[in-house]
């Protein structure tokens, strides 16, 4: 399968999957919502340009946005996180190797303490960025704290979770192929 | 000139970041400025033929509950008719004509229809609902939104041909005026966004008294949304020195967390009564005639 339809096909159940269920469950306390589709923008190729990163992100972001009613907001945070990726995984990728052997970031490609790490810097850019944006026209400091620190820990739960139920297959990329 | 090329150039990627920012903010803060975005009917359209496939799944599963509540409804209209009725003193049965225009001078104010819920979430600050009535079918901007047993849900704030979006009760942005049923004084009805299950009501003077389990009706001052009808009941009054008046904390009468059927109340001469209070507005304000 290319890696286009596959990400094509990742892109849907992602956004279904968080329109549909994990904003439909009843909240865990308060406005603890888990959120996890911005795990499609972590899990793209190493290969994708920065620039359409960039458009793939507010296209993700938007596209949420449509269902989720609030225009730009999750936009926003997904252009965020799109930018800051590159910089994260050039920090972290392993030096000694040439390039990647791997295709994209999983807990393979990078080492599984790399990898939480990029995860967990960029959920909490991407949640500390839409609290703030929400918090900017409603609510107090400890509210807007809080509520990061929360989301932050139910994702990073979910995106554990997720990487040990659905180990990828990926292929070693070797020098024949 | 060229070295602005080359800064272009350089910097492309973080400029084009920074325009995708500031394009993501600007649909953001127009959205909650006019409460709605007019490219967003288009989108509206599209989220709506998914929400309406999510729906007819979910349906199944909610079925009974939704049926109880309906037929629960259907019992109090029943109840309601003037055949149940005799007046005790005289042989004479009261009948009460049914057409909307009849000769006792009477005039259909508001009308009512059914829509289905499409959408609906009550975990965020603002919360809306997108229900499968539209332009299309005569639904428009500003009209009241009630829940299958007729209480108070939110009003509807954009439309597109097959959809509307209705912003829920529980959106902190959302005021709407409401009364106490027992003593008649008006107030304001508001969300804290804490919990969904509760509302906030200011404006209520400490002279009045208020018990637990008083019932909060919706005001006589709206348009759109018609007097009388349930929003809630007190379920706690929280004392506040400060000021003369309550805080009265509301249980909701809808509940919000499994809304399947609700109705769109159109009021007949809304355009009529807009119409004259912007004109009232226009004579008032106009400089010409308000030389002092």
């Amino acid at each position: 399968m290319s890696d286009l339809i596959r990400n094509i096909i990742r892109f849907s159940i992602f956004i279904l999957l968080q329109v549909y269920v994990l904003n439909k469950i009843p909240h865990l306390h308060k406005f603890i919502v888990p959120s996890l589709y911005y795990l499609f923008i972590l899990w793209l190729p190493f290969s994708v340009p920065r620039m359409a990163l960039l458009v793939i992100g507010f296209l993700t972001g938007i596209t949420l946005d449509v269902f989720m009613m609030t225009p730009g907001l999750h936009a926003a945070a997904c252009v965020l996180i799109a930018y800051l990726r590159p910089f994260i995984i050039n920090v972290l990728a392993p030096k000694d190797a040439s390039g990647f052997s791997y295709r994209e970031p999983s807990p393979k490609a990078l080492g599984w303490t790399p990898y939480l790490v990029y995860t967990l810097i960029l959920t909490l850019f991407h949640h500390g960025y839409i609290v703030l944006l929400e918090w900017l026209s409603f609510g107090s400091i400890w509210h807007f704290l809080g509520k990061v620190i929360a989301t932050t820990g139910i994702s990073m739960l979910l995106i554990i979770t997720t990487e040990l139920l659905f180990p990828r297959r990926m292929k070693f990329r070797t020098n024949t192929a | 000139m060229r070295n602005i090329f080359l800064f272009i150039r350089r910097y492309f990627t973080f400029l084009s970041f920074l325009l995708l920012q500031a394009a993501s903010l600007w649909f953001l803060f127009t959205y909650n400025r006019f409460h709605r975005a007019k490219g967003l009917g288009v989108a509206n359209e599209m989220s709506g033929f998914f929400n309406s496939n999510y729906n007819m799944a979910e349906d199944f599963f909610t079925m009974r509950e939704e049926n109880r509540r309906v037929h629960k409804m259907n019992d109090s209209l029943l109840n309601r008719m003037p055949t149940n009725f005799v007046i005790a003193d005289t042989s004479v049965r009261l009948v009460t004509d049914s057409i909307p225009n009849d000769t006792l001078g009477r005039v259909r104010h508001f009308i009512w229809r059914d829509a289905q819920v499409m959408y609906n979430t009550v975990n965020s600050e603002k919360n809306y609902l997108q229900i499968n009535k539209g332009s299309s079918n005569g639904v428009r901007d500003e009209m009241g939104v009630f829940s299958s047993d007729g209480s108070l849900v939110g009003k509807v704030i954009n439309v597109s041909p097959n959809f509307s979006q209705v912003m829920s009760l529980l959106h902190v942005q959302n005021k709407a005026s409401v009364l106490v049923k027992k003593t008649g004084h008006a107030g304001i009805i508001s969300w804290d966004a804490k919990d969904p299950r509760f509302l906030l009501l200011n404006n209520i003077p400490k002279s009045d008294s208020i018990a637990m389990g008083d019932t909060i009706i919706t005001g006589n001052y709206s348009i759109s949304i018609p007097p009388g009808m349930m929003v809630g009941r007190v379920a706690e009054i929280i004392q506040d020195n400060t000021t003369n008046f309550y805080v009265l904390k509301i249980r909701t009468g809808a509940n919000f967390q499994s809304l399947q059927q609700v109705f769109v109340v159109e009021n007949l001469q809304y355009d009529e009564q807009t119409k004259l209070l912007e004109e009232t507005r226009k004579k008032v304000d106009d400089p010409k005639r308000n030389t002092r």
